[in-house]
């Protein structure tokens, strides 16, 4: 393998989340039943013309501009022509030779540091419908067609073939898949085909500056299957390298339950689009006033923000990276921050419990039941001393089952903190008086004897004696 | 005195208004007259009686109720069957379509029937407008009603047919080469074909898209302008459709072309010319001159370009437009299919005629890696030229004056078998479109009793000016 260098560029297809369909009104919503978000346009019936939807356009420029491109002056659509079933004009409104967008670029951390990813192109086109077949492709008897997602909107983001190995590229899309998201401008599922992944790849010998043959991956429907489909790939290549033979320029699929790739048709077999410039469309002259206000209203990007987490706040690059890592994310935890301004411990609660019970919960940060002024009022709790530490995990959960604040669960449940002097020392009298073999294995030098009898108090508290109290009065007693 | 049947809509709206007929008589007659005549001229695919003697007795009403249904209200008017009616069916006088019927109006079908006009019912046509002279439908060749052996010309010659024998009173029809002016002039009426974007092409099946626009075919001028105030304007839903606000073009009808500039371009005179409608188009300049117009020779240098460039670009744009009929969703399906690409293959081999997948295949030529640059591209360059040829002109003359067609009708049959021969029946009409200017088909005398046509064209929105000196060659009158 080590003789050998790995090419890979991506093509990233992203739905746009614009509430109406690219060329027409109907509806973009994931999940409705087959064919009801429909009209006349979206299903090329004859006579219909497209009109394209202005949020399209300026959802493609908050992209380019995030991923640092250049916005064409004058863009246009043109054709795509091919036959298939799932799509109703048996051409697609692509663009081709003047796209709306060009020359971006990505940084990625690799283990050797930064890495810039030059981003080729963006374009903007129209979705195809989705074919429903009994069984498989080859064997089903005949297939259904549902149109709800033709005409959805969609970005193709093209990557340079600058990413060297299968890590790199599934760094690349994550890194891809986060920034678009603060933008905005899709959810970027993966599981919901709102964000699509194809993969050129090649391989050559180490050294060498001549692209080796390509292929082109497609069906890859996660970070997994991308990151496993290149491992597997590129030993591919490799291995009929170095068997002697030579690679077939093709497109193949990613067989997720076999683990392998297959070709699916040759470049000889590969389609003739016809593409022309699409006659129902007028070319864009993008004015760039507008290019500049949707610049000055983009969010703050999430290399700019973990930096600002790391730098002002003084949170570890790790916490920030993961804090940072939605967009959505980042935002709870600033509101937070705005109540409670203590960042580390707050970051510790909401990459710690938080975390925890959303994903247990299978719940995103959007829906979550605590709200940022409750969480910023239970911290204040435990600095004020009205509960510990420990309690907190139990009213914290109590709060995320119920939506309820911290103060009414402490008060509902009796869980304020035991403080009183006089309270806990009869207590700590009492656990002494019970517990004298433990004492004497203390004052024999058993240092761990002690932590069995704070046990002990907080046990007949129920856990509300104030910890720190608890310890500073059984030392004194077995002085 | 005139049947109603032959009057043009203007009069027939001021016996309407002074009650001398209702519109359910004007329709009841219109139909009658199909009753008569149909059976030789085939002018249409489908008939909607019920529909227009229901729309007919609204208007009716509405009048009776002493408001003013609007001025083309209870007007019959005949559509060309390539454009959307919502609830029936649109043919395209192909197989293919046969038994499609949309779910929606087009535009200008919704104009219609806003302004009350009188639908009568949809027109035949060369299959998907592909044609000159009516002969490729799937269905039947209409007649030209002024001599049932020969063409109407085409693509819209049920349209013209239906307003020269008195089957409507006025027509819609779509013109991508000169499929108004034509037939218009073929059939002895008024057409004309607006500037690129003035009128909406939603819903209109398209043929070729940076060519196809909609217009009227009309018994006299003042028609054609009252038809453009119901059809013209902007429309949200075509990309294409211009931004403005369009005039009443009831303005520019005045008798009166003194000062204005003719031009008589050289290369629509010469070889392949008909010498009886050379002389027509010579009598009307002089006309027009003896007017006080300025008329001199004018130069359209890239002419003889047009018809190939024409038939790069058109075909092109088709052969994507009509990729849609491929028997999934609505249309003809071939039962017998074995397979996916089976039952595109057949589908599509047997529901569209030869003249259709000529020009499809012809498209698909043009359109492929390697020969894009040479064909398509190069096309689009020429129509550039011919674009700049009509600027030039225009900076010089306000409008332009040549045949409408080579000869007068021709018979059936006669070109058929030799599609070049047929195509060249255009020259005079295409370059129009690839300009993207308005023209339109005016009667000026006839040859052995055929109807000539001479052509107007104007600059970018100079519908008026065309209007202006079509309404004064009117006036005048030809010498028969």
């Amino acid at each position: 393998m080590s003789s050998y260098e790995t090419v890979i560029g991506l093509e990233v297809h992203v739905e746009l989340k614009t509430g109406t369909k690219i060329f027409c009104d109907s509806s973009t919503e994931f999940g409705a039943d087959p064919n009801t978000h429909v009209c006349p346009v979206c299903l090329g019936l004859p006579g219909v013309l497209p009109v394209l939807n202005k949020k399209v356009l300026e959802f493609g420029i908050r992209a380019a501009l995030a991923l640092n491109c250049e916005v064409a002056r004058f863009s246009k659509f043109d054709r795509k022509n091919y036959y298939y079933p799932d799509l109703p004009k048996n051409y697609q409104i692509s663009q081709y030779d003047l796209p709306l967008a060009e020359r971006g670029r990505l940084d990625i951390e690799t283990p050797s540091g930064l890495k810039r990813i030059g981003i080729t192109r963006i374009h903007m086109e129209e979705d195809a419908g989705k074919l429903v077949h009994q069984g498989t492709i080859s064997t089903t008897p005949y297939s259904l067609v549902d149109y709800n997602r033709t005409g959805v909107p969609l970005l193709e983001i093209v990557s340079e073939p600058d990413l060297r190995s299968p890590e790199e590229a599934r760094t690349y899309l994550e890194k891809l898949k986060t920034i678009i998201q603060y933008t905005g401008i899709s959810d970027c599922k993966m599981e919901q085909g709102s964000l699509r992944c194809d993969a050129n790849v090649s391989v050559r010998p180490t050294g060498s500056h001549i692209m080796g043959t390509r292929t082109e991956i497609k069906n890859l429907n996660s970070f997994k299957a991308l990151h496993k489909a290149l491992v597997y790939e590129v030993e591919r290549q490799v291995g009929v390298l170095k068997a002697g033979g030579a690679i077939v320029q093709e497109t193949r699929t990613w067989d997720e339950t076999k683990g392998i790739t297959l070709s699916m048709r040759s470049k000889e077999e590969a389609h003739d689009y016809r593409y022309f410039p699409d006659p129902d469309l007028v070319p864009m002259v993008i004015d760039r006033e507008w290019v500049e206000f949707i610049r000055s209203e983009l969010p703050e990007l999430p290399d700019v923000r973990r930096l600002r987490f790391v730098n002002e706040l003084g949170l570890s690059s790790y916490d920030a990276a993961v804090l940072t890592d939605t967009r959505e994310l980042a935002d709870y935890f600033e509101v937070c921050l705005a109540f409670y301004p203590g960042p580390k411990p707050l970051a510790n609660w909401v990459m710690g419990d938080l975390a925890r019970l959303l994903n247990a919960g299978n719940l995103e940060i959007t829906s979550c039941p605590v709200n940022p002024k409750a969480l910023a009022e239970m911290l204040k709790m435990i600095d004020d001393g009205a509960i510990s530490g420990k309690i907190a995990k139990a009213v914290f959960e109590e709060m995320f089952k119920t939506g309820k604040g911290p103060a009414d669960i402490v008060k509902e449940k009796g869980l304020v903190q035991i403080t009183d002097e006089g309270t806990i020392a009869a207590i700590v009298e009492q656990v002494l008086a019970g517990n004298p073999k433990t004492v004497d294995d203390f004052k024999a030098g058993k240092e761990k004897a002690l932590g069995f009898l704070v046990g002990q108090v907080m046990k007949s508290t129920r856990g509300k004696a104030n910890p720190e109290l608890v310890n500073r009065l059984l030392l004194e007693k077995m002085r | 005195m005139l049947d109603i049947v032959s009057m043009p809509a203007h009069w027939l709206q001021e016996l309407m208004r002074r009650r001398e007929i209702s519109a359910e008589e004007l329709t009841a007659a219109v139909y009658k007259r199909i009753d008569q005549v149909e059976d030789t001229v085939k002018a249409y695919i489908t008939q909607t009686r019920d529909e227009a003697m229901a729309m007919a007795r609204e208007v009716d009403r509405v009048r009776a109720a002493g408001e003013d249904p609007g001025p083309l209200a209870g007007i019959p008017i005949a559509i060309k069957d390539n454009m959307c009616t919502r609830g029936t069916r649109t043919t395209c006088a192909s197989k293919m379509l046969e038994n499609f019927v949309p779910p929606y109006d087009a535009t200008v079908v919704e104009k219609i029937r806003a302004a009350r006009m009188v639908m009568v019912g949809k027109t035949n046509m060369d299959e998907f407008a592909m044609g000159s002279s009516n002969e490729n439908s799937a269905f039947f060749r209409t007649a030209n009603p002024v001599d049932p052996g020969r063409v109407t010309g085409g693509s819209s010659g049920g349209s013209a047919a239906a307003v020269a024998a008195g089957e409507s009173v006025v027509a819609l029809g779509s013109d991508t080469g000169g499929s108004i002016r034509l037939p218009a002039a073929f059939c002895g009426v008024v057409g004309m074909k607006p500037t690129y974007g003035a009128v909406s092409r939603y819903g209109l099946v398209a043929y070729a898209s940076s060519l196809d626009q909609i217009g009227p075919l009309t018994r006299d001028v003042t028609d054609c302008a009252l038809m453009l105030n119901v059809i013209c304007g902007h429309d949200h839903r075509d990309s294409t459709s211009v931004r403005w606000q369009a005039p009443d073009y009831t303005d520019f009808l005045r008798p009166d072309v003194k000062g204005m500039r003719v031009g008589l371009p050289r290369e629509y005179l010469g070889e392949g010319i008909d010498p009886a409608v050379r002389a027509a188009v010579l009598q009307a300049a002089e006309n027009l001159a003896s007017l006080g117009a300025e008329v001199e020779e004018a130069e359209l240098p890239h002419t003889r370009y047009a018809l190939p460039a024409y038939y790069l670009i058109a075909p092109a744009e088709a052969g994507s437009n009509l990729a849609r009929y491929d028997g999934v969703r609505y249309g003809f399906r071939a039962a017998d299919a074995e397979d996916l690409v089976d039952m595109f293959m057949k589908t599509r081999s047997r529901g569209f005629g030869a003249e259709v997948k000529r020009r499809i295949m012809l498209g698909a030529y043009a359109l492929s890696a390697g020969y894009y640059d040479a064909y398509y591209l190069k096309a689009l360059k020429v129509r550039t030229l011919i674009k700049q040829d009509f600027d030039k002109a225009f900076a010089k003359f306000d409008v332009l004056l040549s045949p409408t067609g080579p000869t007068t009708a021709f018979k059936a049959g006669e070109k058929t078998d030799d599609p070049l021969q047929m195509y060249m029946v255009d020259i005079c009409t295409l370059a129009v479109n690839l300009a993207g200017i308005p023209a339109m088909s005016v009667p000026a005398g006839s040859d052995q009793g055929l109807p000539i046509g001479v052509q107007l064209m104007g600059r970018p929105f100079g519908e008026g000016d065309l209007l202006r000196v079509a309404y004064t060659l009117e006036q005048v009158g030809v010498e028969f």
